[in-house]
């Protein structure tokens, strides 16, 4: 385990909805990346994991919690406090057109980050613009041109070269392929996992690509409801989820193989407003395997396996493991 | 800002409105710089015992009651008419740009430009609820009509309609995910305001000059025709129709006609050119 690149604790972030309700996007999370890691978080829409993104970056204020960037508590900070330290945490948009301005030429684009970093000769930033084009399969060529020139696997590799420009420390991917064809996506992907292997920075890779999730990252960690439910080593939660909701998840993933049919593991109903979070374990009126407790309180996040952390009061009593037993309260899972 | 001119006149040939708007513009600025030179008479002269005669051979469109000839006078009034306009146009366009993109920004933020914002609104709230046009005729009354004072009250009446215009697509602008990619490089609330959100919220005001400047040409005649505006004896076409009113009602129609027609042609011109510029400007009617 290397030096810690981002600590939150306990993260909380509503939204007040007129007078009296408000949207619990992000309630209580808590995790870690170490340098040079890439940590997924995963979930549905709705699941908080962009707000989640969104607070680390400041562009959003959060309501709770305190974030650790490097050893530095960041949260007190005033947006101009925390403006030197922007260059060390960067974001690549889900949206590749969108984040670029359609106004700037590629060129400008990426001499932004630099200008406003160190602010050395624009002779020495052109260079590093180039090599910063070279570095994500772009060249000279695409100085000049706008971003509606481009295509969308291009524009999203402009968006990483902008990400990267000024060596962060930690590089938060807001859903980075969700946007773009099902071709391009496996080229960034791998853009991605070879950038981080040469640089070492660290990944907060927030996606519900489940598979994408798989070739980038050595950590996930599973969101439903503004709560994290389950994190451990990526191959261990996609060999044997412990959570009924990491399972159901992993079990709506598509594969190739018609023949590979694994057993199919589905939840109940779709996924509550996250105005109206049922009260006890938030997944309780959807799971198969609920028991009493359940619906009474929310199940800590603890570590149950060796470098696993879940909350669930079922798998807790049964050491881990989530499986139906003869007192479970309601029936089979739906096949 | 390019206008790429091929793209451009293909565009314009399939709008009439537009190229008569255009046609109207073109006229207006030939006749804003060389109007007092081609006129067959001087506009300020007054011809001794010529008064009030009507259209002839020698007087296209008659002479007033002192005189003068109209026809001289309606083609040199644009010198004075479209100076004001545009200089009073351009400085509300600047000042209702910078403000409106600050306003816009930094609404519902918190801190001193949250504050700023607020006082900018509010600011255009007591301005717009004061009747625009008392508000020109006091100010003109207070320093004396000249044709600088009404070239400041223009600037200040067309600055919230600016302001407003450009905070609306600012909200919009400031909404998109490439605001947050600037801050997230480092750039300052201002920085981001002026280089990445003004640029991309540029176009309602842009569409809006031309109108503007129409409607600013109809105001300086309005401003005139209560005598509160350009001082007499100078060519401009409200100053002209209100001379010409009284000849009116006693059958001798060509001396407030003339300047009027040129005034309501001007105003259609510039409004017409200012919808065709919009539909030009906003991709989505683009075909």
């Amino acid at each position: 385990m290397g030096e810690r690149a981002l600590e939150v604790d306990r993260l909380v972030k509503f939204f007040p909805l007129g007078r009296r309700r408000t949207v619990k996007a992000v309630n209580g999370v808590s995790f870690h990346i170490d340098r040079g890691e890439a940590l997924a978080l995963v979930g549905e829409s709705g699941s908080g994991k962009t707000t989640v993104g969104r607070c680390i970056l400041r562009l959003i204020e959060p309501t709770e919690g305190r974030i650790t960037f490097l050893g530095d508590d960041v949260t007190a900070m005033t947006q101009e406090q925390f403006r030197p330290w922007r260059r060390r945490i960067q974001l690549v948009f889900q949206e590749p057109y969108d984040s670029l301005n359609p106004r700037m030429r590629i060129g400008r684009i990426l001499d932004e980050p630099l200008m406003l970093a160190d602010r050395s000769t624009p002779g020495g930033r052109r260079a590093r613009v180039l090599e910063l084009l070279d570095m994500v399969g772009l060249g000279a060529a695409f100085l000049t041109l706008y971003p509606h020139q481009l295509s969308g696997g291009e524009q999203q590799r402009v968006g990483i070269a902008r990400a990267i420009a000024t060596n962060p420390d930690l590089v938060v991917l807001d859903e980075p392929t969700s946007a773009l064809d099902v071709s391009v996506r496996a080229e960034i992907l791998d853009l991605l996992t070879d950038l981080q292997q040469r640089l070492g920075f660290a990944y907060l890779f927030i996606s519900h690509d489940l598979t994408a999730v798989r070739r980038v990252c050595q950590r996930v960690a599973i969101m439903y409801l503004g709560k994290i439910v389950e994190t451990g080593p990526t191959d261990e939660i996609f060999a044997r989820p412990l959570h009924p909701y990491s399972r159901a998840l992993l079990s709506s993933v598509l594969y190739p193989d018609p023949v590979d049919q694994r057993s199919r593991f589905l939840l109940a109903g779709e996924i509550p407003s996250p105005i109206d979070v049922p009260a006890g374990c938030h997944l309780h009126p959807r799971c198969p395997w609920a028991i009493d407790d359940c619906a009474r309180d929310y199940p800590p996040l603890e570590e149950l396996l060796p470098g696993r952390r879940v909350a669930c009061f079922l798998a807790r009593r049964q050491n881990g493991i989530a499986e139906p037993r003869a007192d479970a309260r309601s029936g089979v899972p739906h096949e | 800002m390019t206008i790429p001119t091929a793209h451009f006149w293909r565009f314009a040939r399939t709008q009439p409105g537009f190229l008569f708007g255009l046609v109207v513009v073109m006229v207006t600025v030939f006749l804003a710089l060389l109007g007092p030179w081609i006129a067959p008479y001087r506009p300020e002269e007054a011809l001794p015992g010529q008064a009030v005669l009507p259209p002839n051979v020698d007087h296209w469109m008659g002479t007033d009651i002192s005189g003068m000839d109209i026809f001289s006078r309606v083609i040199a009034a644009p010198r004075i008419d479209l100076t004001i306009a545009l200089i009073s146009t351009v400085v509300a366009f600047v000042g209702g740009v910078v403000l409106g993109v600050v306003s816009g920004f930094f609404a519902g933020a918190r801190g001193l430009w949250a504050l700023v914002s607020n006082a900018i609104m509010r600011g255009a709230d007591i301005f717009q609820a004061f009747p625009l046009f008392i508000f020109a005729l006091a100010l003109v009354g207070f320093r004396g009509p000249s044709i600088q004072n009404v070239i400041v009250a223009l600037a200040f009446l067309n600055v919230p309609f600016f302001l407003r215009v450009t905070r609306g697509a600012v909200l919009h602008v400031r909404e998109r995910p490439f605001v947050d990619a600037a801050r997230c490089v480092g750039g300052s609330g201002l920085r981001i305001a002026f280089v990445h959100v003004m640029p991309n919220a540029l176009t309602p005001a842009l569409a809006n000059l031309s109108p503007t400047i129409g409607f600013s040409i109809l105001l300086t005649s309005a401003l005139s025709f209560v005598g509160a505006g350009v001082p007499i004896p100078t060519p401009e076409w409200g100053s002209m129709i209100a001379i010409g009113a009284p000849n009116m009602m006693t059958g001798q129609w060509w001396t407030a006609l003339f300047p009027g027609l040129a005034l309501g042609v001007t105003i259609l011109g510039y409004a017409l050119v200012g919808d065709g510029l919009r539909d030009y400007l906003d991709p989505t009617h683009r075909q």
